[in-house]
C-alpha cells in the first residue's frame, strides 16, 4: 500500500548545531536571591526539559524576589510533519485587486462596521486596520474605494454595535479585543456572539475578531468566522471578508 | 545642550494663540456646573461612603438635588443649609437622603448657608494644604531622585498585590509609581468605593486604594531614601471627584488632559471643559502635577506627520492650566517617543521634538513616553528601542520618563519586566548624565531645521483653531484624527446650566491661595 503521509520533520531548537537544541529562557522566583535559590532555577529548568541547565545570569531584585536566565538544552523535539494548523483559506490579495474583486462579486460596496467592544478602551488594532492611514504602510479599509468602513472606536457596548450594525446593513463586523487581562475578551466575545444570534444576525453577517492575543483558532473556538493576532493588516482581513462572502453566496 | 535655535516671537505667538482659545473655551463654560462637580464639592465637604446598593453618597445626594430640580444653585449652600437646620454633619445628611429620611431644599437664609459653606471649604482646604506640606516636608527630609524621574506603571487589578509590585520598583529603582485603572472606569458616572481586589487591565481608583498605595509608597520611600510619588487618573467622567480623592490622600501626580476624555473616550466636550478646570484647580492647590496625554496622539496618527499637533495641544494644556492656577513646575505635559523604526533618521526626529518640548517650555515638568505602537513581541528589539528612548529623554533633559517594557506588546508588565526596564535606564542616565552639555545641535542641520518645521506647522495650527474655536477644530479630527461634536459623547446630561444665586465655594479659596504659593 502506498504510504500517503508526508515524510517526518523532527525538530529542537538550533544554537549553532543541528540538533543541540540549545536555548534560553528568563523568570523570577518569589524568594531572596541565594545558593538554594539558584540551585531551584536549575531544577526548575531541568524540569521544563532543559538538559544540563546553567544558570547564566542571577540578581536580587528586592522584596524577596530574584531573577533568572538560564541556557540549556532541550530535550524534547516535534515532528512538524504531523501537526494540523487552523487559518484562514484564501488568497490575500492587494488593495485594488480587492476592491476589483469587490465590485465584480457583490456589485455595491461593502459595508464593514468595527469597534473595540464593552470595556476595552484600546484603539490601536481597530485604528490600524480600518482608519485611512492603516498601519505599517498598509492603507486601512477607509481607503478602499468598494469598502464603507464605520469604526465605531473604543468602548462600544455590543448593544451599540449590532444596533448599528442593523442600521448599517453590515456585511462583515470587526472586533477588536487588546486588554486579555483575566480572560475578560473572551467573556466580551461571548456576548457579542450571543447576542447576534439572539437578533437572528449571526449568519448574515461576517463576523471577525482581531487582536494580539487572538488567534484564528481561538476565533473559531468562539464560533467567529475568523480572528487575526499581530502583523495583520487590512488587505488580510478584506481578503478574507470578499472571500467569504463569495463562499456564502454560492453556498 | 546647546540649544536648537528657534524664534522666541513665534513662539510668542503660538502660545497667545493658545492663550485665547483656552480662555474662549473657559468664558463659554462658565455659565455651567456639572454633576460630578458637584459630586466633588460634597466630597471635599465631607460626604463620603455609599448605600446598601454600593451607590456612593455623593452620588445619591447630587441625584437627590437633581430630582428636586435644584441643583442649580449649587450643592454646597443647599447641604450646609440642611446642616445648620439640624446642627448635623454634611455626611449625616448625606445618609439621611439616602435613607430617604430626608428631602433638601433650597437655603431660606442664603447667606447664612454660603457662610457655612465657605467655613467646611475651608476646613477642606486646610486638610489638603496640610497634606501639601506634609509632601514638601518629606522631600525636604528624604529627597528625591534626579530627574529624569523613572516612572513605573503598575496594573495587577488588586491593590494588595499591586502594593506588593510598587515596593520592588521603589526599591529598583522608580521615583514614580502610577496606578493604571481598570479598563473602563474612565466610563463610569461614579468612583467606585472601598479597597478592590478586581479589575481589568488595572485597578480601581478608590480613595481607600489611594490611601493604601500612599501609606506604602511613604513606608517604601523611608526605606529606601526617597521620597516616592504615587500617580492616578484625574481624567474620564469624573475628574473633579478623583482629584479631590487624590489631594486629601496626597496624591503626588495626576493625569489630567483638558482633551482626552473627549477624543479617546468620547466623553462629551462641554462636560470634559468644565470639568478638567475644576479638578486642575484642586490639583493646583493641592500641590499636584499634573500629566497631559499628547503621547495618545502618536498612537492613532503618524509620530512624525502628527508632531505638530503635539505641540500645539500641550500649547493649550499649558494654558488651560493657567486658568486652573497650575504653576510651570506642576505642568508634566506630554510627548512621546513612537515614530517608525525603520524611518530613515527617525532618531534624529525624535531628538528634535523631544528638544524643540525642553525649549518652548523650559520649566515645564515635561512628561516622555515611551515607544508602544511600534512594540512588537521581538522583546529583544523592545529592549533596543527603549534604549533609544532613555537615549533622547537624557539629553534632552525630560522631568518625567515613563519606563518602556519590552513586553509592550504582549502583557501587562511582569516584575521582571519592570527590573530589566529599570537597569536599562539607569545605565543610560549614568552612562550619558552629562552628555547634554558637552555636544551642540548643528546650526542650520537637519534636527534644527526638523523642530523649526514642526514649530512653524504648530503655530499655523493653533492659528487655524482660534478662527474657529477649539470644538470646531476638534470636531474636524484636527487632533488624532478622531472627531467628536460638541453635542455628542457621553456625560452631556451632567452638564447643568448654573443659576444666578449659584454658589461654590472652592474656586474662591483654591485660585487665590494657589496663587499666593507662587
Amino acid at each position: 500500500m502506498l504510504d500517503t503521509r508526508p515524510p517526518e520533520q523532527w525538530v529542537r531548537p538550533y544554537g549553532d548545531t543541528l540538533d543541540d537544541g540549545r536555548m534560553q529562557v528568563s523568570f523570577t522566583l518569589p524568594v531572596a536571591l541565594d545558593e538554594t535559590s539558584k540551585e531551584g532555577a536549575k531544577r526548575l529548568a531541568a524540569l521544563m526539559g532543559l538538559e544540563e541547565p546553567a544558570v547564566v545570569h542571577a540578581e536580587e531584585m528586592g522584596q524577596g524576589f530574584s531573577f533568572y536566565i538560564v541556557y540549556g538544552q532541550c530535550k524534547h523535539r516535534v515532528d512538524l510533519s504531523s501537526l494540523q494548523v487552523a487559518k484562514p483559506d484564501y488568497e490575500v490579495l492587494d488593495k485594488a485587486g480587492i476592491d476589483a474583486l469587490i465590485e465584480r462579486a457583490m456589485g455595491r460596496r461593502m459595508v464593514v462596521i468595527g469597534a473595540c467592544i464593552e470595556t476595552d478602551a484600546h484603539t490601536v488594532g481597530i485604528d490600524a486596520i480600518m482608519n485611512m492611514k492603516g498601519f505599517n504602510g498598509h492603507k486601512g479599509l477607509e481607503s478602499y474605494h468598494q469598502i464603507r468602513a464605520i469604526n465605531l472606536g473604543a468602548q462600544v457596548d455590543s448593544e451599540d454595535l449590532v444596533a448599528r450594525a442593523i442600521e448599517e446593513q453590515a456585511d462583515v463586523i470587526l472586533v477588536s479585543q487588546v486588554v486579555t487581562q483575566k480572560n475578560i475578551h473572551l467573556d466580551n466575545l461571548t456576548k457579542l456572539g450571543d447576542l447576534l444570534e439572539a437578533e437572528g444576525l449571526r449568519d448574515k453577517v461576517i463576523l471577525v475578531v482581531g487582536g494580539p492575543r487572538i488567534s484564528h483558532e481561538l476565533a473559531k473556538e468562539l464560533g467567529y468566522d475568523a480572528g487575526f493576532g499581530s502583523k495583520t493588516y487590512a488587505e488580510d482581513v478584506a481578503s478574507f471578508a470578499i472571500h467569504e462572502w463569495i463562499h456564502r453566496k454560492a453556498a | 545642550m546647546s540649544q536648537l535655535h528657534l524664534d522666541p516671537a513665534q513662539i510668542e505667538r503660538a502660545r497667545e494663540s493658545a492663550r485665547r482659545i483656552a480662555r474662549q473655551v473657559f468664558d463659554q463654560m462658565s455659565p455651567y456646573t456639572t454633576t460630578t462637580v458637584e459630586r466633588a464639592t460634597l466630597r471635599l465637604l465631607g460626604i463620603d461612603g455609599v448605600d446598601a446598593n454600593d451607590v456612593p453618597l455623593p452620588n445619591r445626594v447630587v441625584s437627590h438635588l437633581q430630582e428636586q430640580g435644584i441643583l442649580q444653585h449649587g450643592a454646597a449652600t443647599i447641604v450646609a443649609a440642611a446642616m445648620n437646620e439640624r446642627g448635623w454633619s454634611a455626611q449625616q445628611v448625606a445618609q439621611a437622603v439616602a435613607d430617604g429620611g430626608l428631602t433638601l431644599v433650597r437655603a431660606t437664609d442664603k447667606t447664612a448657608a454660603r457662610r457655612s459653606a465657605q467655613a467646611l471649604a475651608e476646613a477642606a482646604c486646610q486638610k489638603i494644604a496640610s497634606q501639601r506640606a506634609l509632601r514638601e516636608d518629606r522631600i525636604k527630609t528624604l529627597g528625591e531622585g534626579p530627574t529624569p524621574w523613572l516612572y513605573l506603571i503598575v496594573a495587577t487589578g488588586n491593590i494588595h498585590e499591586d502594593v506588593i509590585q510598587a515596593r520592588a520598583a521603589a526599591e529598583q529603582g522608580a521615583d514614580i509609581i502610577a496606578v493604571i485603572r481598570s479598563t473602563g472606569q474612565s466610563l463610569l458616572d461614579y468612583v467606585p468605593f472601598g479597597a478592590t481586589t478586581e479589575g481589568f487591565g488595572g485597578t480601581y481608583a478608590t480613595q481607600e486604594n489611594f490611601r493604601l498605595m500612599r501609606a506604602a509608597l511613604d513606608e517604601i520611600g523611608a526605606k529606601v531614601g526617597r521620597y516616592i510619588r504615587l500617580t492616578n487618573y484625574c481624567s474620564g467622567l469624573c475628574m473633579p471627584e478623583i482629584a479631590a480623592m487624590g489631594a486629601l490622600e496626597r496624591l503626588d501626580v495626576m493625569l489630567n488632559d483638558s482633551m482626552y476624555g473627549i477624543i479617546f473616550r468620547d466623553i462629551n466636550m462641554q462636560r470634559t471643559f468644565i470639568d478638567q478646570f475644576f479638578s486642575r484647580m484642586v490639583n493646583a492647590f493641592a500641590g499636584v502635577i499634573i500629566n497631559t496625554g499628547e503621547d495618545n496622539y502618536l498612537t492613532t496618527a503618524d509620530a512624525y506627520e502628527a508632531a505638530h499637533t503635539v505641540l500645539a495641544s500641550q500649547l493649550i494644556n499649558e494654558q488651560f492650566a493657567v486658568l486652573s492656577g497650575l504653576k510651570p513646575d506642576q505642568m508634566g505635559l506630554g510627548h512621546a517617543f513612537e515614530i517608525h523604526p525603520e524611518l530613515e533618521n527617525g532618531f534624529l526626529w525624535e531628538l528634535a521634538h523631544a528638544q524643540l518640548a525642553r525649549q518652548v517650555f523650559p520649566d515645564a515638568m515635561l512628561k516622555y513616553m515611551p515607544p508602544t505602537k511600534h512594540m512588537t513581541g521581538n522583546i529583544f528589539k523592545g529592549q533596543v528601542q527603549n534604549t533609544l528612548f532613555n537615549v533622547v529623554s537624557s539629553v534632552t533633559q525630560q522631568n518625567i520618563h515613563l519606563l518602556g517594557m519590552m513586553t509592550e506588546a504582549i502583557h501587562t508588565p511582569f516584575i521582571q519586566d519592570r527590573f530589566l526596564a529599570i537597569q536599562n535606564a539607569r545605565y543610560v542616565f549614568g552612562t550619558m548624565k552629562d552628555l547634554h552639555s558637552e555636544i551642540e545641535f548643528k546650526r542650520g542641520g537637519q534636527i534644527e531645521q526638523r523642530a523649526q518645521a514642526v514649530l512653524l506647522d504648530a503655530e499655523q495650527m493653533l492659528a487655524t483653531i482660534e478662527g474657529i474655536g477649539l470644538p470646531a477644530a476638534i470636531s474636524q479630527a484636527m487632533f488624532a484624527e478622531i472627531a467628536r461634536t460638541p453635542s455628542g459623547g457621553k456625560g452631556l446630561d451632567g452638564v447643568i446650566e448654573k443659576a444666578g444665586d449659584y454658589y461654590n465655594p472652592f474656586p474662591d479659596l483654591m485660585l487665590a491661595r494657589g496663587a499666593s504659593h507662587a
